[in-house]
């Protein structure tokens, strides 16, 4: 993963986060709720098209991406932003809870999925199994 | 028309979104069926159009008070018209959206739109639906999730 280094001899890494969902509750809490000191926040996006614009400008690392959401939707957004980074990391979370779409969004280059609605812990768990 | 296992699945829905988003259970209530004109709204209507192998709408109405105490579980500072609007369309969204573990993913969601008001235009579904409403007990406050499927 393109990630920088915090300082030397096994610091921790820090990672770029960027969080896409059309909710604006969904991203605060999203925000609010993950714990880990490695994650600095770049940016926030309410749509797929928003999301590859700030991609571009920020260059994440690690992504948190919503699916259902108006002008472009999470999927299309994933293939676009993998093509962009292929090391990037992505977390669906998502209310879509059939096993298709899951699978999808990983064959496109996902990472990890968690259904909405979701507690802290289980935010923080997925989190983790993408940055470990 | 709406089988018994397929409300079934939107009861189960409800009762998990409150009790993992709003972490305080909700008391749910015998679904009925409205038999003549649209069932009632609350102050703000969280609307999911359905499409696909089934066709309709699912919508999420509550009132301003049980949203304002929704959101104050949720951490949120913010009790804005817009975060109400926000919410709502979050809530219809996520049990919708759940209820393709079951419908499969040929139960196609829109994006939420959001009425607010207490007589909304909701979109009409299909012709011959009929709408089933999941009443919702939560604190002191009554909502209620309104399924039209054809």
């Amino acid at each position: 993963m393109n990630a920088q280094m915090n300082g030397t001899n096994g610091a921790r890494r820090s990672y770029k986060l960027m969080i896409v969902d059309d909710s604006n509750i969904m991203r605060r809490r999203i925000e609010r709720s993950q714990t880990f000191e490695e994650l600095e926040l770049v940016g926030t996006a309410a749509n797929g098209l928003e999301a590859i614009e700030m991609f571009r400008k920020m260059d994440p690392d690690v992504v948190t991406m919503d699916l259902t959401m108006p002008q472009m939707d999470g999927i299309e957004c994933i293939e676009n932003i993998v093509k962009l980074k292929p090391a990037v990391r992505i977390l669906v979370i998502s209310a879509l809870a059939d096993k298709a779409t899951a699978v999808e969004a990983m064959e496109k280059g996902a990472n990890g999925f968690l259904n909405k609605p979701f507690t802290d812990r289980q935010l923080n768990e997925a989190i983790a199994e993408l940055i470990r | 028309m709406i089988q018994e296992q397929e409300l079934k699945t939107f009861v189960e829905g409800t009762t998990n979104y409150f009790e993992v988003a709003a972490q305080q259970p909700a008391s749910i209530g015998s679904p009925y069926l409205v038999t003549e004109g649209q069932p009632s709204c609350h102050e703000y209507t969280g609307v999911i159009s359905i499409t696909g192998k089934r066709e309709g709408v699912v919508y999420f109405t509550a009132p301003k008070a049980m949203l304002t105490v929704l959101l104050m579980k949720m951490q949120e500072s913010d009790f804005s018209h817009e975060t109400m609007r926000d919410l709502v369309g979050e809530v219809a969204n996520t049990i919708s959206g759940n209820a393709r573990k079951d419908f499969g993913r040929d139960f196609v969601i829109s994006v939420p739109s959001v009425l607010a008001g207490e007589r909304p235009e909701i979109p009409p579904a299909a012709a011959g639906t009929r709408s089933f409403v999941i009443p919702i007990n939560w604190r002191s406050h009554s909502a209620k999730l309104i399924v039209a499927l054809k």
